[in-house]
């Protein structure tokens, strides 16, 4: 098992000599049944846009003047893609996150709340800790980073010593998070901002992150700013794509989620490998959490709604990108566009909630072709193909045992 | 005020926290009992809640609301049924997907629309209601919640006492059983949901013409999540997770009826608290093997 796990990529036993053209275009080339996958994803896509317009024809809204709005709001100019690109880094991360304990077959709901507890964190750190600037910003993500997993973690050691299932304890952590960040901002010992001059009233957030914990812009563009995090997020993206089909470690990882009996068979510390991944998806939204604290995309103070679904949204980009770091790129650029010029479209009678809508019906667009071909192809003779669609949709780790 | 009377009211208000809550755990216990991890329930409850105000105010009659806000429930749960027993994807993938729709559907329309206030009537019992303490809060309520009394009967009969729900608990802990004796896996557990989707539905429906008369931005705020760590709490046993409904309900009364009292209880622990009772009941019931053995796996034939 070593020898192939030493190889470059077990799907693709191919020799080294192979020229990297040819192995690229052989991946985007759709398996067997594939094409049909595409077809009905296309259709679906085409019909969730056609259901979202038909709902704004029926409310009285106009869809192409919608569609106007939000191309305005989030890539009509410097101003919008400098938004966009900032609201894209956080859903990459949390998708990347995602993408990294679907791959060994956990499947995290609670991203919502990891965000939450990084951002708490990082919050705690930066403003207690008294450090030179750059320094601190990077103490302030490692420490959002190492929250966030701590809080996956939890339900991770839940799983391992008493079997309660992953979707349920984190989905359950989430709302603990929300109430633990809530009563660090209103209790004054904790992380409530010092009292506004002589009122003495303070809201529920905390004091705004020291300039020295903030995240800069790269470029000098008269006003298209892009900051540092997305080239985070983007490095986390395509690093953890090549270490999951490229390492000895990734290919460990897939075949826990494709199979974990036969991964125990063949020595792998199945529990151990798929904890420790839960707590990277832990890590990866905890540090999305830190940088939504220390960008300029908030405040730059640690609020109850700091997270403001980044986490849900990261984790419908997961399933969008159908668990794929690399196509999670693009999508969460989708997704965040979505984000960006909906704020736009409130601002023009149109709710902000008609992207919410479109999200979900896209996620339903990309998650249901896989699995509605494999109803309609033949059932039981279509068998082998259905190991990529049970990547896709992770079932829970059966026990081991 | 008294102290009796202020007990009274909080009773009161945690018996109207408590039916919707009951109504939907009902639902969610038969879903989970046949193996599946509904989290759905709280796409129901607010779907239902914004039909069934919608046709309240359309139709001027709020009992048709409660009705449509079942059907809505029951179309919910038929999406979920179909899209996870039947297409196979992930549970927890189209609950979190329903709930998302639900939530962005009924945010859109109910700020593109205006609804007239309607609610249905109260129903109080003669004598009953005179009891000191008790007597109003218990027998002085909207009569739908008085269904909670033989809907909570009729499914402990259908679960226990059935040959549907002999084979339902069957599907729930071992499913490659169940279908080798010819009992239909996946229609089982969608006529689960089904049920689950009506009584979430008319939970629903019942917190929107029932107590509030009208419906707001995401107005069920997660009771469907306490309605999911209800059934944990209780341990997948109906009289436990309506122990435990009670306790998160009255819980969510105190949390606002203290304050004006002049008691000072941490509001978010209280808030956190069904959350963290759930977690802590699975901690400690994992180990006595009380949740259904399939809980959350898919089945399919052929695979294990």
């Amino acid at each position: 098992m070593s020898a192939t796990a030493s190889g470059p990529d077990p799907r693709t036993t191919r020799s080294p000599a192979d020229d990297l053209g040819r192995r690229l275009l052989a991946r985007l080339r759709p398996g067997p049944g594939g094409w049909l996958t595409a077809g009905f994803t296309l259709v679906l896509v085409a019909a969730a846009l056609g259901v979202s317009a038909v709902l704004l024809m029926l409310t009285g809204a106009s869809p192409s003047a919608s569609v106007r709005e939000i191309w305005t709001g989030s890539l009509a100019n410097s101003t919008g893609w400098t938004t966009t690109l900032l609201n894209a880094a956080p859903l990459l991360l949390v998708a990347v996150g995602t993408c990294v304990c679907a791959a060994a077959g956990t499947f995290n709901i609670g991203q919502e709340g990891q965000v939450l507890i990084g951002g708490l964190a990082g919050a705690w750190v930066g403003l207690r800790l008294a450090m030179p600037g750059p320094m601190l910003v990077v103490v302030v993500l490692a420490a959002a980073a190492v929250g966030g997993g701590a809080w996956a973690a939890l339900s991770a050691l839940m799983y391992r010593f008493r079997r309660v299932n992953v979707a349920v304890s984190t989905l359950l952590m989430t709302f603990l998070a929300l109430q633990l960040v809530t009563f660090a901002v209103s209790t004054r010992w904790f992380l409530q901002e010092s009292a506004q001059g002589s009122s003495g009233i303070a809201d529920a957030q905390s004091n705004p992150l020291p300039a020295g914990a903030l995240l800069g812009g790269v470029g000098q563009y008269p006003s298209l700013q892009v900051n540092l995090g997305l080239f985070v997020a983007l490095a986390a993206a395509v690093g953890v794509a090549v270490v999951l089909t490229r390492s000895r470690w990734g290919f460990r990882v897939r075949m826990v989620g494709l199979n974990p009996r036969t991964a125990q068979h063949t020595g792998v510390r199945v529990a151990a490998l798929s904890g420790l991944t839960l707590t990277l998806s832990g890590a990866f939204a905890g540090l999305a959490g830190g940088l939504l604290l220390a960008s300029p995309v908030s405040t730059n103070r640690l609020q109850s709604g700091l997270s403001d679904n980044v986490g849900w949204d990261g984790l419908l980009v997961a399933l969008v990108a159908r668990n794929r770091p690399l196509v999670a790129i693009p999508v969460s650029f989708v997704f965040a566009v979505l984000r960006s010029g909906g704020d736009f479209l409130s601002a023009t009678g149109v709710p902000y909630y008609l992207v919410d809508i479109v999200k979900a019906l896209l996620v339903l667009a990309f998650v249901v072709p896989p699995l509605l071909v494999n109803l309609v192809s033949g059932r039981r003779g279509a068998r082998p193909s259905a190991a990529p669609a049970a990547s896709v949709v992770p079932t829970e780790v059966k026990a081991a045992a | 005020m008294s102290a009796l009377d202020s007990t009274s009211t909080i009773l009161a208000s945690g018996v109207r926290l408590t039916v919707p809550l009951a109504l939907a755990a009902c639902g969610e216990y038969v879903a989970e009992r046949a193996g599946t991890m509904n989290i759905s329930v709280e796409a129901m409850m607010l779907g239902s809640a914004f039909t069934s105000v919608a046709t309240a105010s359309a139709t001027g009659s709020a009992t048709l609301g409660l009705v449509v806000g079942l059907l809505t429930g029951l179309v919910i749960g038929a999406v979920h049924g179909n899209l996870s027993h039947r297409a196979q994807i992930n549970t927890f993938v189209v609950g979190l997907v329903l709930n998302a729709l639900v939530l962005g559907l009924t945010s859109f329309l109910i700020t593109t629309q205006q609804f007239a206030s309607h609610q249905v009537d109260l129903l109080s019992v003669p004598l009953l209601r005179d009891i000191p303490v008790i007597g109003a809060p218990l027998f002085s309520v909207r009569w739908p919640a008085y269904l909670l009394i033989p809907l909570v009967g009729l499914t402990w009969w259908l679960v226990e006492r059935s040959r549907w729900g002999l084979e339902l608990r069957a599907v729930g802990e071992n499913p490659q059983a169940a279908d080798v004796t010819g009992v239909k896996v996946n229609l089982r557990r969608r006529q689960a949901l089904l049920w689950c989707g009506a009584l979430a539905g008319l939970g629903g429906a019942y917190l929107a013409v029932g107590e509030v008369g009208s419906f707001n931005q995401n107005m069920t705020a997660g009771r469907g999540y306490i309605v999911i760590a209800a059934v944990i709490f209780g341990a997948w046993r109906l009289g436990r997770t309506l122990l435990g409904c009670l306790v998160f309900g009255v819980s969510d009364a105190l949390r606002l009826a203290l304050p004006p009292l002049g008691i000072t209880l941490n509001a978010q622990l209280l808030v956190a608290a069904p959350y963290l009772l759930a977690l802590l009941a699975m901690l400690l019931f994992t180990t006595q093997h009380r949740e259904p053995a399939a809980l959350g796996r898919p089945f399919e034939r052929g695979s294990t």
